[in-house]
């Protein structure tokens, strides 16, 4: 028998002599080093799994990508007269109508900002302090710059998606969506 | 008569052990991939999906092939 040979017979978890075992374990041996094979081979299967679920979200950023150039731009939306928006004040909308929420914050007598009203981080609702120039997000303690939307302090990295504005006949109103990485 | 296999046991152990820490290193790698996929998807950035798809393939790909490679061994 070659030596490759005598590496394919069982051996059980103790290493010592099929004829050393328990009686029950010579009627029903384990082979460790073949079971501890097949466990790792098994698990490298199970990952192959984990990299194709990865994969399948890979795919699924482009499906989603896909559909969402397929929906129209929306039409531009009336918010709010100026007159109805005091100074340093806020008010949530929605835009498109079926949207999550949005906030309009006017800064002074000539500007207004609107993004969205959900914390990039986690979606918690984020309120304004207008007197320090900030969003503030209260789950997390998020920070958001309120001149800009992009992200001060906390947990958010991604500045919230800015909501484009006109005024119109004396009213504000929003033009479109600009999600921003930076 | 059946063929002998190319390597012994113990070195289809240290090859699957090898093949496993190969594995999870992609896996990680495609880990990675998958949130700075995510995080500029959300942040409408679309430019980076078809490469960031092709490379989680490609990894995909990577693991399929190694672990067909351990069964192959088998043979």
């Amino acid at each position: 028998m070659t030596n490759q040979d005598s590496e394919q017979l069982t051996v059980p978890p103790d290493g010592r002599s099929p004829a050393e075992q328990p009686r029950w374990r010579q009627d029903f041996p384990i082979d460790w080093p073949q079971d501890e094979y097949l466990s790792r081979r098994e698990f490298i299967k199970f990952l192959l799994l984990t990299s194709a679920a990865f994969s399948t979200g890979q795919l699924w950023f482009l499906v989603a990508d896909f559909l969402q150039r397929r929906e129209a731009v929306p039409a531009p939306q009336v918010i709010a007269a100026v007159a109805d928006v005091p100074v340093g004040s806020s008010l949530i909308f929605k835009y498109p109508a079926d949207s999550p929420a949005r906030l309009l914050v006017r800064l002074d007598e000539e500007t207004f900002v609107a993004y969205e009203q959900q914390c990039t981080h986690l979606t918690c609702p984020v309120i304004p302090h207008v007197d320090v120039g900030e969003l503030h997000c209260p789950c997390h303690e998020g920070v958001f710059d309120l001149l800009t939307g992009r992200p001060l302090a906390g947990p958010p990295r991604r500045p919230l998606a800015r909501v484009t504005l006109e005024i119109r006949d004396g009213n504000v109103v929003a033009t479109g969506i600009q999600k921003r990485t930076v | 008569m059946k063929r002998k296999p190319r390597f012994t046991r113990s070195q289809r152990m240290t090859i699957a052990t090898g093949i496993l820490f190969i594995v999870v290193i992609i896996i990680i790698l495609q880990l990675w991939l998958f949130t700075a996929t995510m995080n500029a998807f959300l942040g409408g950035d679309t430019a980076i999906l078809w490469p960031a798809a092709i490379a989680s393939l490609v990894c995909l790909g990577l693991n399929g092939g190694l672990l067909w490679y351990l069964y192959g061994l088998e043979k």
